[in-house]
Parts: C-alpha cells; structure tokens; sequence
C-alpha cells in the first residue's frame, strides 16, 4: 500500500493529516505490517498535554508494544474510541484510522517532518538494510 | 537452518519469516495469528515442527538410562506410549523438556526443543555413562535432519485426517502413538500429542515426505478449513492452555516444581538426576511459583516485565498475551510464594507504568472433552 500523499509522516512510522491546527496521528501501513495482528491500543486522555516526542499512546501487537510518540507538541483533543472494541482496523485500514487528534501548540514543527516520497524512500531503505 | 518444508512456505503469499534459534521458520501465514488461533480451537491448523529436535535411545539399558536423565517415570511406560517430563541438572534446573516416545522394550524417541538439540544431546551422553559404563550404555543418536514432524491440531483433526488413512485414529489415545500408518501412502508414526491444548496428532515422516504429506493434508482439509499455521499461533495457543515453554516458564534456574510441574516429578521412581535438590525443595518449601493471572488494567504482559506486590519486586512475567479465545489479557507469572494464591492482586511494570493483575486459576483454556473421553 503505499503512503498518501496529502499526509505527512515521523521516521518512526507514523502519519499526520493536517486540517487547521489540528493533526490527526495514526500509524503507517509499513508499521501496522511489521508489528503483525494488533490486539490492543492505548489510548491517551483527551486533554492531556503532550511535546513532540513523547510518547502519547501505546499499539500492542501478538508479538510487541510499540510505542506512539506525538510528532509534534500540542493538546489530546479527541481519541479514536473504537479502537477500544476494534483495535484491528489498524491492520485493516490504517490510513483511515487515526488513534488521536492534537491541536498542535507549535505548527512549525510540521516543517521537520517527512513527505510521502521522503517516508518511501525510508522504509525502502530500511528494508534493504 | 531450515526446515524440508521451507520451500513450500514461498509458494504461500502472505507468510512471514522470523528466525526462531536458528530456523527460518513461519511465524504466521497469511491468516494472521489470531485466525490461526482460532481455527486449531474450532476447527484443525497444520503446523510445520520439523525444527524439534529427535533423538533416539536404543539398545541394553536404554530404559534405565532415560529414568535416570528425566523426572518421569520411563520404566513404567508401555511400548506405544508417550510421556511428557522435563530433564534436570544435578542442582535441579532445567536442562530442556521433552517428550518421551517408547517405540520397543529398549527404544525411544526423545523430542527435544529444537534451541536444545545439542545441549540435550551432550548431557546425554555424558550423563547416560553415570548409569552404565559406556561399553554398556544405551546408544543415542540425533535424527533430527531425517525426520520431519508436523502437528496436525484441532477438534477436527480425527475426522479430517481419517480421510487419508485406512488406520481407524479413534483407537490412539491421548499420550499414545501408532507406527507405520500409512497417510495418502506416506507411512507415518502418528501421535496424539501437542503443544495447542487442543486434541489433535503430531505426525512424524521421512524429512523427503515432509512435503508431499503437508500438501496432501491441506488439500484434503483445506477444502473443510483447515490452515497453515505458525509459530505465533503455537505459541498464543500453548499460553491459553499453560503449557510451559522452555526460555520462558522453564531453564536452568528455574525448576519443574516452581513451574508446576510436580505431577511429572516422580520422587518415589528412584533415583534420578537432580531429585536430591528437588526433593529439599520440596521439604523446604517453595520460594517461587508460576502462576496464571488474568490483567485488571489492560495491556498486554510481557516476558520479563517485573511484578510487583506492596512496591516489592515479588516476580516476573514469563509469558503473556492478549487471549484470542478469552479476549482478556493473561500471563503466566513467576511470583513469591506468598503472592501466589489465586485472588492475590498483583502489579506489572508496563515500562514505568504500574498495571494491576490477579492471579487466576490455570490453564486458562480447557477444551470440551469428546464423550467418549469422559470417563478418563
């Protein structure tokens, strides 16, 4: 699948969907494929204050915990609440499912993160490693 | 290393390769895990195992030299039979655990986890040599590369494998096998035996008729439902029905009576490797013991996350998961003594972040026993 180009994207395998100020943050095709039949989301409280790179939420995979970290800084202002019952439409779709919603403090931030053909040529190159 | 069967797993779209001590092995095919978990509880999955290790004990004393090895008891067993037991050091730590096939009076396959073939091995022979002088010890050989051995696990898997056989599979019991049954021509010692918790055959063949018998099983039942399955489901299943799995819930620290194993500790046998150290354990008291528990918080327990009781470290994880039949988070946990009986509520560190538990009566999952079981 590949990755669509209007979203933006981290080195750690996550995606954002700008509207505004506020960013939509959910994990990439690539990582919902390396972490296998996801079991469990960790999602984080709406209102919680988070900085670019901290860890904002938790994805529980069969074989792993792999962590979310907030690329960018800003507030929690909704959570996707079916992921509680559903945590497999990450594998389903994941660049349909976003697991929260930030109203992002420093917009600027955006500027260091990935487009689609940079994100491409990373796991493209990851895979060669 | 590689199994007969990793050619074939290429020709599967979707299956993933992980290295597991050395093997390529699948970890799951295109299914996923959970549906591979669910369709051995529902219906039957084939598993290619052909990584396990076979070593065989033959000749004058072979008997004698394998009780002494394992906790077990060997001398008791009938031709035909097989038996679960862990192997012990002197000390009492786990060396590996096996399963013991009696093939004659004085012949038995040893199933060993395949990390441990050589380990086993080894410590075979040198211990074998404190039974008897070695002029007189049983011989012991590794097989492994000539034999292949696939599980074929499920409450369907009777019904389905019957299709391939004029052998009626009803008549092998739990814990016994039958040699030279002949599956769509491949001739096969069929066991039923398994590590899914479920009822179902481990199927063991030439290591050059691994392939022929894994498409002629699939294809026959496939058509009814049954997958491929790997290693992820093996091990999502084993947890479910507390099946110990060596690394994790047993090694050489940790011995088979705080794994819960006792029941295949048989102290009253006679002299064994590694009863003196179990036996004052025993007396003594345990320290530790492995227990199930069932997450209050969610979040999935890990190997080697630490538990604690009262801001104590009491313990650590040694497995866990997010049950695909249960749907609540489990793990099988190795605590203090004092913070094992079931209720007791417990905490795990999920990386900094204290989670609470409660430990649960295990196994986990129990599968309905056919009737004709029911008087067992």
């Amino acid at each position: 699948m590949s990755s669509p180009s209007d979203l933006r994207y981290t080195k750690e395998h996550e995606w954002i969907r700008v509207e505004g100020r506020r960013a939509a943050v959910g994990i990439t095709d690539h990582a919902q494929e390396s972490l296998g039949d996801i079991v469990y989301v960790e999602i984080p409280t709406v209102g919680a204050e988070v900085a670019r790179g901290e860890e904002a939420s938790t994805v529980e995979s069969v074989k792993a915990s792999s962590p979310i970290f907030a690329p960018v800084s800003g507030k929690i202002v909704e959570v996707n609440a079916a992921l509680d019952k559903n945590p497999e439409l990450l594998n389903q779709k994941p660049y349909e499912t976003f697991v929260f919603v930030m109203e992002m403090s420093e917009p600027s931030e955006l500027d260091d993160l990935l487009s689609s053909a940079q994100y491409e040529a990373l796991v493209g190159k990851e895979a060669q490693a | 290393m590689r199994t007969p069967l990793y050619d074939l797993y290429s020709t599967y779209p979707g299956v993933k390769i992980i290295d597991f001590a050395g093997w390529e092995m699948p970890l799951n095919f295109a299914a996923g895990i959970i549906a591979e978990h669910r369709r051995v509880r529902e219906g039957a999955g084939l598993f290619d195992v052909s990584h396990m290790g076979e070593l065989f004990l033959e000749g004058a004393g072979s008997a004698e030299t394998l009780d002494w090895l394992v906790t077990n008891d060997v001398r008791g067993m009938e031709v035909g039979q097989a038996i679960y037991t862990p192997m012990c050091t002197p000390d009492g730590g786990t060396i590996d655990d096996l399963i013991i096939y009696r093939l004659g009076p004085e012949r038995f396959m040893v199933v060993v986890n395949a990390a441990n073939t050589a380990k086993d091995l080894a410590w075979m022979n040198v211990e074998s040599r404190k039974v008897r002088p070695a002029a007189l010890a049983a011989t012991i050989t590794d097989r492994s590369r000539e034999i292949a051995l696939l599980a074929f696990q499920g409450p369907k898997a009777e019904a389905w494998l019957s299709g391939l056989t004029a052998t009626d599979l009803s008549k092998i019991r739990p814990f016994r096998f039958a040699s030279g049954v002949l599956l769509s021509g491949v001739e096969a010692t069929v066991a039923r035996t398994g590590y899914t918790g479920e009822d179902g055959f481990e199927l063991f063949v030439a290591a050059e008729e691994a392939a022929r018998l894994w498409r002629t099983i699939l294809d026959a039942s496939g058509t009814l439902g049954a997958l491929p399955c790997g290693l992820g489901a093996r091990d999502s299943l084993r947890i479910e029905a507390r099946l110990p799995l060596f690394g994790q819930e047993l090694d050489g620290s940790i011995g088979p009576l705080e794994a819960g194993l006792a029941s295949f500790v048989k102290m009253e046998k006679g002299e064994f490797c590694g009863r003196a150290a179990l036996r004052e354990q025993k007396e003594r008291g345990l320290r530790r013991v492995l227990r199930g528990c069932e997450m209050i918080d969610r979040g999935v327990p890990r190997h080697g996350y630490i538990v604690y009781g009262d801001n104590s470290e009491i313990g650590v994880v040694t497995s866990g998961e997010r049950s695909p039949t249960l749907d609540t988070f489990i793990g099988l946990v190795l605590v203090s003594r004092e913070w094992s009986e079931i209720g007791t509520e417990i905490d795990i560190d999920f990386a900094g972040k204290r989670k609470r538990a409660r430990i649960v009566k295990t196994p986990f999952y129990r599968r309905r026993r056919a009737e004709h079981e029911q008087s067992e």
